[in-house]
């Protein structure tokens, strides 16, 4: 029921009604441009078959006492090392060492004799070298980080330990990782 | 103001119209049936219309008969196992496509020794093709190239009817009609003349529920678990469709209230 | 919105927008270009919907076609795969490939709709030639935007349609096979042409951007025409754009969206070809070459005559002829609402491109070649003879005053 002047001004004394629809509107409309921006932003996201590699699975019985082995898991090096008593048993004595990122050993293994480990250095990323430095370890060449037989940071610029990936043992001589 | 009403229709009119043409005309037909074969009829399938949705015990019965039947001389390389546990599809659990996956023998390599090897498949494997290369896939087959099925349903108009109808259409040709060396009359296939002999007998595949295995059911089963692998997503793209419609509706109803309103001043 | 002449003293009022507004009048240019501050006939009607639906389709083109590029790979042989990888491994790969392909086909409803308005209102007359020129120029680089896309999917149809059409340049006297096999990088349409067309494919939505924006920049100058075809006389004649055609707008795009979301949702591969979910083989050709259907109308004026230059000649002349428009039509008055015998004429000249479109979608044979023969002849006819006679005879009917006219009678009848 419009009772305006020939001349209309575009809301002039604006009923409430007509601003409540188009408030009402300008509202559906602005979720269902950000709905419609999802797929957009999730397509980015890894996709099914990227996902489908994120866990690896790995047969234990054929890596000998003192032995690692290095296996490739989301695009990066996974150490897994046999280790011998003596390398248990220094890493358990360094527990009370003066170290950078204190961590026990027993909390970074599942069973002492099996490290598991990321390959990654935590500095800037290079792949340190096995059984190498001044600790028994590893040694990253870049920087010259020295990593213990538990590998953790004992020397140089890396901050933090090498990080123990989520993983599970399977069976006595099979893991999961991821 | 709208003096010309009567000689030319409103633009909504005209708007339906010119799309109901350039539907109705099916610009996308090119001539369907090349000779004689015949058109496909068309099957009620569980996933047609706007609500369809695949049943999951087709597709099972489905997929037992391309991997017992098919696979033989077929590859499927855009399936990997773990596609058998997605949502949409013959729902398979993550235990059960583990272990099909590792009845399967899977090529990977090269090992420390440089040489390719063969083991047991995991659930990120994609199927095996029965052949290394299509020249393999020739010899082996008269030279014909057993196609690759993933996506056949697709590109076959009508592709799921087409595929039911031409699995169970092998017959007598027609008296009079020669049926060329190494080909084999089937009333569907375009020029009547497949060279695929006829892959489905009666009771070749005993169905795990129990269904009577006839070459219509299985023809039947098998399109279904086709349409399936060429279009995996069909279930999420019709569930999404009725969400976004709806929304649409309730959307362009309250701009064309808000918009009579702003307008009422003018009119 | 107080008053007309003032924009709108709340927003405008706010410090963080005067800052902005003080170093660089983004927000009051927006309001002179498309706000409050823009004049704009008040008698248009819904075929006026079509322009900003066409730039919206070019967004969600560009937008669509970034983000697919992320994970598609132009090599022939990990293309098709890559689709596939789309369709089925990355999050809503599916979906955004969907509303690409048919975006595609939306966006061509959309702009013969829109060029259709054009012709039957005269648009293309003075002042507004170049406007119309522009446009002209921007529905070639669609074309070109398409046919190259379509070819990027390396189906049967992607392959055999780009081996056509690049052949047709062979018919260029003395150069012709220099230019395909430059066009090729090769002997046949290979490697080199699947990422070259890739590299393009990528380019020219940007080139139709700028064009596009020339096309608005022109069309500000004098203004929308509007279904009477007559010029505002004044204020009385107009309304601001915002907010009577933003809501309008609104109202189309829903409309649209509600047409696109069908077709991506429930017939996903109806406007589509099956045989281009068939990989690329060279040496199998399929029993139809069709192109996509909103080619389907300029491929029948090419298969229409049997000499291949003749030809080609023919097709591009139909989009040539349409740079000739202001001048062939001779007819004084704008709107077809206004001349009787133009009208029905234009109606005729839509079914003739609905025959053509029917016509190239069908083998070139029989019936339907003889049907894209006449509507081809109708076509030319169309804009070669009966617009400039039509012009010349045709008694158009009274023109009103002004647009407002209509109206204040109306009212002062009430």
């Amino acid at each position: 029921m419009a009772g305006t002047a020939p001349h209309s001004q575009a809301g002039n004394a604006a009923p409430t009604r007509r601003d409540f629809i188009v408030i009402t509107a300008s509202a559906f409309g602005a979720v269902g441009a950000a709905a419609a921006l999802w797929p957009f932003v999730h397509q980015m996201n890894p996709s099914a078959d990227v996902l489908a590699l994120s866990s690896t699975e790995l047969d234990l019985s054929h890596i000998a006492v003192g032995q690692s082995v290095t296996v490739l898991w989301r695009g990066k090096p996974v150490f897994v090392r046999h280790r011998t008593p003596a390398e248990i048993e220094q890493a358990r004595k360094d527990d009370t060492a003066a170290l950078p990122d204190p961590a026990k050993d027993e909390t970074r293994v599942k069973k002492p004799e099996w490290l598991v480990m990321m390959g990654v250095c935590t500095h800037l990323g290079c792949v340190p070298l096995g059984q190498k430095g001044d600790f028994g370890g590893w040694f990253c060449p870049c920087h010259g980080s020295h990593y213990d037989t538990s590998g953790r940071i004992r020397k140089g610029p890396a901050p933090l330990n090498l990080p123990v990936p989520e993983y599970t043992f399977l069976s006595d001589t099979r893991i999961r990782i991821g | 103001m709208r003096k010309d009403f009567v000689t030319m229709p409103s633009a909504r009119t005209i708007k339906a119209l010119a799309v109901a043409a350039v539907v109705a005309l099916g610009f996308n037909a090119p001539a369907m049936a090349a000779g004689d074969a015949e058109h496909p009829p068309a099957v009620n399938w569980s996933f047609n219309g706007p609500f369809g949705t695949f049943d999951r015990a087709e597709l099972q019965r489905g997929y037992q008969v391309y991997k017992e039947v098919c696979s033989a001389c077929h590859s499927m390389k855009f399936i990997a196992f773990r596609n058998l546990a997605d949502p949409g599809g013959p729902g398979f659990t993550a235990a059960e496509v583990k272990a099909l996956a590792a009845t399967f023998e899977v090529t990977d390599g090269p090992n420390d020794d440089g040489e390719m090897f063969k083991r047991p498949g995991l659930p990120q494997d994609k199927f095996p093709s029965p052949f290394p290369n299509e020249k393999a896939a020739r010899a082996a087959n008269g030279g014909a190239y057993p196609l690759d099925l993933s996506l056949i349903a697709k590109a076959r108009p009508q592709g799921p009817d087409y595929i039911a109808a031409l699995l169970a259409g092998y017959t007598q040709p027609p008296a009079g009609f020669t049926v060329g060396e190494g080909l084999h009359y089937n009333k569907y296939f375009s020029g009547n003349q497949i060279a695929m002999p006829a892959p489905l007998n009666p009771d070749q595949v005993t169905y795990a529920d129990g269904t009577k295995a006839t070459v219509e059911q299985m023809a039947h089963d098998v399109a279904a678990y086709l349409m399936w692998t060429a279009e995996p997503k069909l279930e999420e793209r019709k569930r999404m469709g009725l969400k976004v419609m709806i929304f649409l509706v309730v959307l362009t109803g309250l701009f064309l209230a808000a918009k009579k309103r702003i307008w009422k001043d003018i009119h | 919105m107080a008053n007309n002449n003032a924009p709108t003293s709340g927003f405008f009022a706010n410090p963080v927008v005067k800052w902005i507004e003080y170093r660089l009048p983004v927000f009051s240019t927006l309001d002179h270009m498309v706000g409050t501050q823009y004049p704009t006939p008040k008698n248009l009607n819904y075929w006026w919907n079509f322009g900003s639906l066409a730039g919206l389709c070019l967004v969600v083109q560009i937008l669509t076609g970034i983000v697919l590029v992320m994970h598609y790979t132009p090599h022939t042989s990990m293309a098709f795969d890559s689709v596939e990888h789309i369709m089925r491994d990355v999050n809503y790969g599916w979906l955004l490939r969907y509303i690409h392909a048919n975006g595609a086909s939306m966006f061509f409803i959309v702009v013969y709709i829109h060029i259709f308005r054009g012709l039957y209102f005269g648009s293309y007359k003075s002042p507004r030639e170049l406007l119309w020129f522009l446009g002209v120029i921007i529905l070639l680089l669609m074309m070109a935007t398409a046919f190259m896309g379509y070819v990027l999917p390396w189906g049967q149809m992607s392959f055999w349609g780009a081996t056509v059409i690049t052949n047709l340049f062979s018919a260029i006297p003395v150069v012709g096979e220099h230019v395909v096999t430059w066009l090729w990088g090769g002997f046949a349409v290979d490697n080199p042409t699947l990422n070259r067309f890739f590299s393009l494919h990528y380019l020219l939505p940007f080139v139709i951007v700028g064009v596009v924006i020339l096309h608005v920049l022109a069309l500000h100058q004098f203004g929308s025409n509007n279904p009477l075809g007559i010029d505002v006389k004044g204020p009385q004649d107009t309304i601001p754009f915002h907010p009577y055609y933003t809501i309008k707008d609104a109202v189309g795009v829903g409309v649209f969206l509600l047409l696109f979301s069908f077709f991506i949702f429930y017939a996903p591969n109806y406007l589509g070809h099956p045989d281009n979910y068939i990989p690329a083989n060279p040496l199998v050709t399929p029993a139809h070459i069709v192109p996509e259907w909103y080619f389907l109308p300029f491929y029948a004026i090419l298969r229409s005559v049997p000499d291949k230059l003749g030809g080609v000649l023919l097709m591009f002349g139909a989009i040539a002829i349409l740079f000739l428009l202001p001048w062939l039509d001779t007819s004084k008055v704008r709107s077809a609402r206004f001349r009787p015998i133009y009208k029905q004429l234009s109606w005729v000249f839509l079914i003739a491109c609905i025959g053509l479109g029917y016509s190239g979608g069908m083998p070139a044979e029989g019936l339907p070649l003889v049907i894209g023969r006449i509507c081809t002849v109708y076509y030319f006819l169309h804009f070669l003879v009966v617009m400039p006679l039509v012009g010349w005879f045709e008694k158009p009917t009274k023109l009103p005053a002004s647009i407002s006219e209509p109206v204040l009678k109306t009212q002062a009848a009430e």
